[in-house]
């Protein structure tokens, strides 16, 4: 194949370059309250620089991105915001929690803060620290691109199990009754 | 040896607030005495008439509304107080003012006439502990959300009691509005925040436009109400420390200083040199740390990134110089009462000595992209402009009042630590506007590099980082282990905590926004009492609407940065 097309090409399958497309390519939506927002302004800034792990692309619309970054506290005020936010975000979509407060409330257990923001929406990794170190926060985006991997290998095998299982019913259809 | 000495006694009395107090009714306002400042009682029905007189009188001239907090007393027979603090920026005086009140009759008067002020705080007021104020316009919940019940600071108040608010209860802004018949647009409402980038995450403005001119607006906060001052009273007196680092978490520092030192006031504990000296180098370092946060994100707004990148440079830097100190980058939790965590690294000055000769470069350079650029002053000179009479009477300090031309500043009008031997300057700018509050600030830089040189010239203090107290401190590791005594206090310490003598104390320091006060009430238990801060944001931020009605829509954004509101200490 080499021979024919030069070095400067790579053949591979449609599913490879979409799984790799995909897991070094996050648009997180930074939903920053609080204090961790400062870390992930440390992450993103030129010193940590997380551009080199593909998540640099910031959108503030949850209409282009594909990862929820909790960053701060979630308090019962804006609880139905963060749910509107998540709701309006296209699938596939991800959804990291930084931060004690973000992850459990964090040693606020108090009258107006909620206790982890999994009481309203789906959380995929929990990165702890309050503040979370922006290598810990590099670290949490690392675990959910293994995640994500994982997941679409899952999905894929479920569906070509699917598939082949219709396929078998579909020749047992076809085949001749005695 | 005890440092816990018997309370100071006697503030004698002030011969112009009697000359006030002799014009009103005899028994309508009793002085306390004994406190850290001039405190009276006053009868709620002269209220109205005794700050009329303080505010006009040339004698008292009390033109700055600093704080209302309210306090819970359930065991008296007036079960609730509500508190005022009063400062003269001419005479640089300080009268707390005391208002008790029975639990069946919690109206109080409006005093928005005398301060603006008062238009947050009395709305804070009501949302914590429910008290009324006749003739507020807009007397609603502030920092709880709409679906609350029941006042949270109130002490019948479980802690952890919650409301689950949904979304068909958010508040909607209702505006009376002149007829537009003779404009030239159709009038827009818009809703900005509080998940909006421009919004800095947690604030919501609701404006009503016209073409590009914001015609009215609202601002919604309590996005980040994190309860601290419910979470003070629920925490031992060293644990409170780590909530105050989250208040305003881009200089954590200087509120772990302004905290501890209220209630070292309190216990009376001398600090050592060392912790006094490192103290104010860190504070001056955080100081400078908050200022690049705030002009970085105003350029940001402004559309200018590459200073946003420049000026988190230097920040980092610092972040390695608390890294060394204490191993945490952001919320620091320094301090301790008495002194600081630990004893300071060996590279410390040297360190220091790296910074104070690399940041100027960082600042220099954003100042010559920025302060002659067309864009920059096109968008910020005249915006959101302010007067310093006004910035006053709103309860404004810190930088955004002095841009204002009133030079107020807590290190030079009330110093503390070994901030009145140093040689430094309050930069005041007149102009009042972004551009000013901006500029304003990259002079603060300047004189905090100054200062902290001064100290590192003067060399480390030798000697223990934290008081020699076993009441208040923590005994060494090594005596811990090895002395029956030691580890008595060190249990003692831990499980039970700090006994702070009863009393109260307001006690202030320059935070990078402005006056950061603490007014701490001890019972004498391990627990404080209630801790109020006064958080020099909460002013500020309640101008907002006044500053941008009237300007265009993209000012408002720019306008925001400048102010500089950090959400986890205007909701704290």
């Amino acid at each position: 194949m080499n021979n024919m097309i030069g070095e400067s090409w790579v053949t591979t399958t449609f599913d490879t370059l979409e799984d790799w497309s995909t897991r070094n390519s996050f648009w997180p939506f930074p939903f920053g309250t609080a204090c961790c927002a400062i870390e992930f302004m440390s992450t993103v800034s030129s010193h940590y620089d997380v551009s080199r792990f593909g998540s640099e692309v910031v959108r503030f619309s949850p209409r282009q991105s594909d990862v929820l970054l909790v960053a701060g506290t979630i308090n019962d005020k804006m609880a139905p915001v963060l749910k509107k936010i998540y709701d309006q975000m296209p699938d596939p979509k991800w959804v990291i929690s930084m931060g004690a407060c973000a992850c459990s409330g964090g040693f606020y257990r108090a009258y107006h803060v909620m206790q982890g923001i999994d009481e309203v929406i789906p959380v995929d990794v929990y990165v702890p620290g309050c503040p979370p170190t922006p290598e810990g926060l590099i670290y949490g985006i690392l675990q959910l691109k293994e995640k994500v991997i994982r997941e679409r290998e899952r999905f894929r095998k479920q569906n070509r199990e699917s598939k082949d299982q219709e396929k078998t019913q579909s020749v047992n259809a076809g085949a001749p009754t005695s | 040896m005890s440092t816990l000495a018997p309370p100071q006694v006697k503030t004698t009395a002030l011969p112009e607030l009697e000359a006030v107090r002799a014009k009103f009714p005899a028994g309508s306002i009793l002085p306390q005495e004994g406190l850290d400042q001039p405190v009276w009682i006053v009868s709620r029905d002269v209220l109205f008439e005794v700050c009329r007189e303080l505010k006009e009188n040339p004698q008292t001239q009390f033109d700055m509304m600093l704080d209302l907090c309210g306090v819970d007393f359930p065991d008296r027979e007036e079960r609730f107080e509500a508190i005022y603090h009063l400062y003269s920026i001419q005479r640089g005086a300080r009268l707390r003012l005391k208002v008790p009140l029975r639990e069946d009759d919690l109206v109080l008067p409006s005093m928005l006439k005398h301060w603006k002020a008062l238009d947050w705080f009395e709305r804070e007021a009501y949302d914590m502990f429910g008290f009324r104020f006749d003739g507020h316009p807009n007397l609603r919940r502030i920092l709880t959300h709409e679906a609350f019940q029941g006042h949270p600071l109130r002490k019948d108040y479980d802690a952890a009691k919650r409301w689950i608010l949904t979304e068909d209860k958010i508040y909607q802004p209702h505006f009376d509005l002149p007829d537009n018949s003779d404009d030239m647009f159709e009038r827009m409402t818009i809703n900005i925040g509080p998940t909006h980038p421009a919004m800095h995450g947690t604030f919501r403005l609701m404006a009503v436009l016209d073409g590009e001119t914001i015609v009215a607006s609202d601002v919604e906060i309590g996005y980040l109400h994190r309860c601290f001052e419910k979470m003070s009273e629920t925490h031992t007196w060293q644990h409170v420390i780590p909530y105050t680092d989250r208040l305003n978490y881009c200089s954590a520092f200087i509120n772990n200083v302004g905290y501890c030192k209220t209630v070292e006031k309190m216990l009376k504990v001398e600090v050592p040199p060392k912790a006094v000296w490192a103290r104010m180098i860190l504070s001056e370092f955080s100081r400078i740390m908050d200022h690049c946060v705030c002009n970085g994100t105003t350029l940001v707004d402004a559309g200018g990134l590459t200073s946003f990148w420049y000026l988190f440079q230097p920040r980092e830097e610092i972040y390695g110089l608390l890294e060394s100190v204490c191993g945490a980058r952001l919320t620091v939790s320094a301090c301790r009462i008495g002194g600081l965590i630990q004893d300071l690294p060996p590279d410390f000055e040297a360190r220091c000595r790296r910074l104070v000769d690399m940041i100027p470069q960082y600042v220099q350079d954003v100042e010559t992209l920025v302060n002659k650029n067309r864009i920059w002053i096109d968008r910020s000179v005249g915006v959101a402009a302010i007067s310093g009479e006004d910035a006053v009477n709103w309860g404004w300090t810190g930088p955004c009042l002095r841009a204002s031309g009133v030079g107020y500043d807590v290190r030079r009008a009330h110093p503390y630590d070994l901030y009145d031997t140093l040689d430094f300057e309050v930069p005041v700018l007149y102009g009042g506007d972004v551009y000013d509050r901006f500029r304003i600030r990259m002079l603060e830089i300047r004189e905090s590099l100054k200062m902290i040189k001064q100290l590192l010239d003067r060399g480390m203090p030798s000697g223990p980082w934290i008081v020699d107290d076993p009441h208040v401190a923590l005994p060494s590791k090594e005596a811990c282990y090895n002395q029956m005594e030691a580890m008595i206090y060190h249990f003692k310490l831990i499980m039970d905590g700090i006994h702070v003598p009863e009393g109260e104390v307001y006690n202030m320091v320059e935070g990078a926004n402005g006056e950061l006060g603490f007014y701490t009430i001890s019972d004498g238990t391990s627990k404080p009492y209630r801790n109020h801060c006064r958080a020099p944001c909460f002013p500020i931020f309640s101008t907002f609407p006044n500053l941008i009605n009237g300007g265009s829509i993209s000012d408002a954004i720019v306008s925001l940065g400048g102010l500089n509101i950090v959400a986890g200490e205007l909701e704290r």
